[in-house]
């Protein structure tokens, strides 16, 4: 059974539509114990043949040790893009980005693919200055509206600077994880495992904890 | 099984092409983006901005009291109205705030976080209301440490968890119906009588797992690392008490998202935007709708209706005293 009926084909075929260079989804399942392997597969699977422009890999976590280590993979199910240099820039997605998230996933795709950032240049010089390694977690649930918007500044912070690595960490699926991060509110950014955010902040408030590292 | 909440709009840069509109909507709720229908369909040239699509249509479940729908999820009717601003072809921007609006009479400039000047002979404000706090010690300390503000958004974290909600109005009665599928107990705190629908306060009834406690005032969120408990007063014996819990979600109404137009325009008490029978407020071009305006009932159809009426007070403005070229 397919998870995306005509409608939401037709609707993401048009939200694809701008797209000008390939995209890679990479993702990275495992047999069994993987909480919706299944369904993120499918989706993925589904969502690139609405684009000839978007590949799908599939890797297997104890398999490809060698794409596990180079991208830092630690959960299952879990996706990166690589742009259309075949280059990993930082924007993972851990568990299904249904609901609400097939909005972050979507952006994210474009984004990868047009690399098209519309923001000031002084925003643009500021994410260019940061030099340190920066993992920014983004905690968020698929019925929260709000939390797009934040798994959007992180993908593209990241994008814009190879330094930066944005995750989306879907909490229900990773209920042990945000238990550890005493996640009890989306979308809960958590950068560097050290500075926190909380909700859907405009990307000058991510640039004011990344400058404090 | 899942379900996918597409969101889709024109592109920015489509948006961009425009370099002096007719209308500016900012907000994407019900009277946003009906006041865009409106406005689009007298044949002006109008452009909505917006942080995010459906407001607070969002933080609501289900809907069951808009005309034509019996049953409807927050999220659906929130795509039903996206997709038929999309059918016009409507110009909607989003993930773009705007930091600044200036009157140059009689247009209006407004600044984007982006950079980006936009300019519009007139505005439509109807940027809704965010949630109102307690205002009690605790409450911030623990926000999202067990205090909420979006039960659509947190319910899932309280799992098998005790959780109070505050609040009597219909937002708190569908908190409490929100969270049933999750919570072991639900403990309903409130500092006055119920004013919630009958409807609503009739499904309550069977729900065994639900306390109500009217007449209550909650004084403080107390913890260590997490919420752990509430403390109460008890208006009718004057007692206080504490009533231990996991998780406190405040739904005690909303205050207006004026801060925009604060400077610009006459706000009541509540900071809500004072306007006329033609939604027009104190300053010529500039109007309103929806949650931020003085309209005392909160209801997504009313605001549908207002942003209605304003644009078409807008297509009549710009007709016929509208003085710019």
């Amino acid at each position: 059974m397919q998870l995306l009926n005509t409608e939401l084909q037709d609707q993401i075929r048009d939200y694809l539509s701008p797209m000008k260079n390939k995209v890679t989804l990479m993702l990275f399942t495992q047999e069994s114990p993987c909480e919706t392997c299944t369904e993120t597969r499918q989706l993925l699977r589904e969502v690139s043949e609405l684009n000839p422009l978007i590949s799908f890999v599939e890797k297997d976590l104890i398999e490809d040790i060698r794409d596990v280590d180079q991208y830092g993979i630690t959960l299952t199910p879990s996706f990166i893009m690589l742009d259309s240099d075949g280059n990993y820039r930082g924007v993972k997605f851990n568990g299904i980005p249904a609901g609400h998230e097939i909005n972050s996933f979507l952006t994210a795709i474009i984004d990868m693919s047009n690399q098209e950032f519309d923001y000031e240049k002084s925003i643009l010089d500021r994410i260019q200055k940061i030099n340190k390694p920066v993992n920014i977690k983004v905690f968020v649930t698929l019925s929260c509206p709000h939390c797009p918007g934040a798994v959007n500044s992180a993908h593209r912070l990241a994008m814009l600077n190879k330094n930066i690595e944005g995750e989306m960490i879907e909490a229900q699926t990773f209920y042990q994880l945000s238990e550890q991060y005493q996640v009890s509110g989306v979308p809960k950014i958590v950068i560097n495992e050290k500075y926190e955010l909380l909700g859907n902040q405009p990307i000058e408030a991510f640039l004011n904890e990344l400058e404090k590292i | 099984m899942f379900s996918f909440s597409v969101e889709k709009t024109s592109e920015d840069a489509q948006f961009y092409k425009t370099t002096y509109w007719d209308l500016i909507v900012i907000g994407g709720g019900p009277a946003g983006l009906n006041g865009a229908l409106y406005a689009k369909r007298k044949g002006l040239n109008v452009g909505v901005i917006s942080k995010e699509i459906g407001g607070q249509l969002h933080n609501t479940s289900t809907v069951d009291n808009y005309l034509g729908f019996q049953y409807i999820e927050g999220k659906d009717l929130s795509h039903q109205f996206l997709s038929h601003v999309n059918s016009l072809e409507i110009p909607v921007l989003k993930n773009v705030t705007i930091n600044q609006i200036h009157h140059i009479n009689p247009h209006f400039e407004l600044t984007l976080s982006n950079g980006k000047i936009i300019k519009s002979k007139t505005v439509l404000i109807a940027t809704g209301g965010a949630p109102r706090k307690l205002s009690i010690p605790g409450e911030k300390e623990f926000s999202n440490k067990g205090v909420s503000y979006c039960t659509t958004c947190d319910a899932p974290f309280f799992k098998d968890k005790h959780v109070i909600v505050a609040g009597g109005g219909n937002s708190a009665a569908e908190a409490v119906l929100d969270l049933v599928p999750w919570a072991k107990k639900i403990t309903v705190v409130h500092r006055s009588q119920w004013r919630a629908d009958q409807i609503l306060l009739d499904k309550h009834q069977s729900i065994e797992k639900l306390d109500v406690f009217l007449e209550t005032q909650i004084l403080s969120v107390l913890g260590k690392d997490n919420m752990e408990a509430i403390e109460v007063l008890d208006k009718k014996t004057m007692e206080k008490r504490i009533i231990e819990a996991d998780g406190l979600f405040i739904e005690i109404g909303n205050i207006p998202n004026n801060h925009l137009v604060k400077h610009l325009v006459t706000l009541n008490d509540a900071g809500e935007i004072k306007v006329d029978s033609n939604q027009m407020t104190s300053l010529t071009g500039m109007f309103a709708a929806g949650d931020v305006t003085e309209q005392p009932y909160k209801q997504i159809i009313i605001s549908a209706a207002e942003g209605a009426k304003a644009a078409l007070a807008i297509s009549q403005y710009l007709n016929h005293t509208y003085k710019g070229e």
